[in-house]
């Protein structure tokens, strides 16, 4: 039997996966199919790879129609052919990067609990069940983990805050509400590897007390849904969820529930009403949710790659984990090449290299072969940034002091034919489509902000900019500015042109 | 006529489950299609809420939709990673190839147009989902094909 991978996650699919598969199957009886997760080389899927002795051989980007000249080139032996890119483990996007968080997508079948637990799965819930609440916490803290999400909020000190709370009923809820556009490292994650975000959760259930916890998942991810339903199912039937978590006194179990299209429930509080089977309006803060959260219980809300890099954390300790990365910006975080690039993907790095290594060496340029023009970095509120200043270092605090937001680190590359005048007023409009409306920055300035770009009124747009910078409730309306005034500093010349709709 | 009886089961199914309105309402509409105006009074009976409550939460959220839907729904993500490979010549071209706007339902019912804000694909934009199937990477000559084929 020759084992064949060809993953199962969204974008393969979008580009043809599951005809791959059924092309291959047909081909011979002798084959044995893993619908794997995506390794995360976006620009080579559906990346089929061929297990030989030496190791995996990955082809692709495979189309049904490549699939006879492969068999001819004996790809099930691991033959070569043009579309062959050698052992998947030395492809240099693959080999240089940091793998921590991602370490098993790509590598294993996500539903499978032998493949999870025999590379390195469950070992940090092995470990969390010898160590105390306060110990626990206390070696997420020393990892220096900060929320992955985009806020960036230490995840000790959060989860410090509701082990202290006192509560008879406390949560975790999973923020995988991943609504910014140019991401996806959520969904990858949840799409390979579901077992890493459920061993987090649970790691974090009984560092603070809690007993349930719900993920949050966004309607866009429906294969998401799926995948994360049968793993939670294969973990209760293992006994790695529910009453007496392996054989311990804690017990802990996770259910799933769908948003229903409104980005702004990407903000945790929304997200807590939206929980609460309510409209998802932004709260006041205080009080925060680790003392008054979902059900008006303690709890804590962590984004899914910060619950997925707790298991790595430990197994392999805070210090392990503190290693990677500079400054205050600890550990390594999944840069997305999205939009206008050649090699998109993901790619998990230590903090510290520069936004030129992401899109020119990793990347290769844009897609269309045109100049860069512009980054949108970290998302629908983050900053657009100009070719000059790729040199910018990957880094929370760099990126603060140049006026940006790393965020959930989506990069979405423009080439020179996009209009930023066009682009500064959608960052408007869709603060006004996705506004919650519970605070008038937002609701009423993100309407007047599309209009002043309209007339042309640049002097009374960047006053409203200021005024939803420093008085909307929430950073839909506090935020939206950022896009807005980077665009309008760094191409002044794009708003003196009339017309606003060609990108 | 909308079956109350069937919306009755749906409801009983969610009623107890802590928080469970945005569930049920998407089985709802999983059910029906849409969420009919006459099942609101049952969602509000069982989840011990006023029927404005209902309302409130059916309009705020876009994926609830209060009309029947056509036989085939296109969604186009309108998000920055699209745009910058060509989602607003795209959705021009769609628009003009359905005889719709976005948020639209033709008057046969065949299609209905709608605006997403990303699928989660954002490395291989522009993003077209055709009656619940994800397409990756499409030209304006792609949906052409994939309307004439049938999509499936």
């Amino acid at each position: 039997m020759v084992k064949v991978y060809i993953p199962r996650d969204t974008s393969s699919i979008s580009m043809g996966a599951d005809d791959v598969a059924a092309a291959i199957a047909a081909l011979s009886e002798d084959t044995d199919i893993v619908r794997n997760g995506t390794w995360g080389m976006t620009y080579l899927e559906p990346l089929v790879e061929v297990e030989t002795n030496q190791g995996r051989v990955a082809y692709g980007p495979v189309k049904s129609e490549d699939i006879p000249s492969l068999h001819k080139a004996g790809f099930l032996n691991g033959g070569d052919h043009e579309l062959c890119h050698g052992f998947t483990s030395e492809i240099e996007y693959l080999e240089t990067q940091d793998r921590l968080t991602f370490v098993r997508c790509g590598l294993i079948d996500p539903l499978s609990i032998v493949d999870y637990v025999n590379n390195g799965g469950y070992h940090g819930l092995e470990n969390a069940l010898k160590l105390s609440q306060k110990t626990i916490v206390e070696e997420v803290t020393t990892s220096g983990l900060r929320g992955r999400g985009g806020a960036a909020f230490p995840t000790g000190i959060k989860w410090n805050t509701v082990l202290e709370a006192v509560g008879d009923q406390k949560y975790i809820c999973c923020n995988a509400d991943e609504g910014d556009s140019g991401t996806f490292s959520d969904r990858i994650l949840m799409e390979s590897d579901p077992f890493c975000l459920v061993e987090g959760m649970t790691i974090a259930g009984i560092a603070v007390g809690a007993t349930k916890g719900y993920i949050y998942l966004r309607s866009e991810y429906p294969l998401c849904k799926e995948i994360l339903n049968a793993a939670l199912k294969i973990a209760r039937n293992e006994n790695y969820l529910g009453k007496n978590v392996c054989g311990s006194e804690k017990s802990f179990d996770i259910e799933v529930r769908i948003g229903a299209g409104s980005y702004v429930c990407g903000e945790e509080t929304a997200m807590l009403d939206s929980l609460e089977g309510k409209r998802g309006m932004v709260r006041a803060k205080p009080p925060l949710p680790a003392h008054v959260g979902l059900f008006g219980k303690p709890t804590v809300i962590n984004n899914v790659l910060s619950l997925a890099s707790i298991p790595i954390i430990l197994s392999k300790g805070g210090d392990y984990y503190k290693n990677f990365g500079i400054g205050r910006s600890r550990g390594t975080i999944a840069f997305q090449l999205t939009g206008n690039i050649k090699r998109g993907g993901l790619v998990e790095k230590a903090f510290g290299g520069t936004l030129a290594e992401m899109i020119d060496t990793y990347g290769g340029g844009t897609y269309s072969g045109k100049p860069v023009k512009a980054a949108q970095v970290g998302g629908p509120l983050g900053a657009y940034i100009a070719k000059d200043d790729f040199d910018l270092l990957l880094d929370y605090e760099a990126f603060s002091e140049a006026g940006a937001v790393l965020g959930h680190c989506g990069i979405v590359v423009f080439d020179e034919t996009a209009n930023m005048k066009a682009q500064a007023k959608f960052a408007f409009e869709f603060c006004a489509i996705e506004s919650c409306g519970k605070c008038t920055p937002c609701r009423i300035g993100s309407t007047r902000g599309a209009e002043l770009i309209d007339s042309g009124n640049l002097e009374l747009m960047e006053e409203l900019c200021d005024l939803m910078d420093t008085s909307s409730l929430c950073a839909m309306g506090g935020m939206t500015p950022i896009p807005v005034k980077s665009a309008l500093k760094n191409w002044p010349e794009d708003f003196r042109s009339s017309d606003s709709k060609d990108v | 006529m909308v079956d109350l009886e069937k919306a009755k089961i749906v409801v009983s199914r969610f009623k107890d489950i802590e928080g469970g309105l945005l569930e049920c309402l998407h089985a709802i509409q999983h059910s029906f299609g849409y969420i009919p105006k006459e099942t609101l009074d049952i969602m509000a009976d069982g989840f011990n809420i006023s029927r404005a409550e209902v309302h409130g939460v059916v309009s705020y959220y876009h994926d609830f939709k209060t009309k029947q839907s056509g036989r085939k729904t296109v969604r186009v993500c309108q998000a920055e990673a699209c745009q910058a490979m060509g989602s607003r010549t795209l959705t021009d071209h769609i628009k003009k190839k359905l005889k719709l706007d976005l948020g639209e339902t033709d008057e046969k019912g065949d299609y209905s147009l709608e605006a997403v804000y990303c699928f989660g694909n954002c490395s291989l934009s522009p993003n077209v989902e055709v009656d619940g199937k994800l397409h990756a990477r499409v030209s304006s000559d792609d949906f052409d094909t994939l309307i004439s084929t049938g999509a499936e």
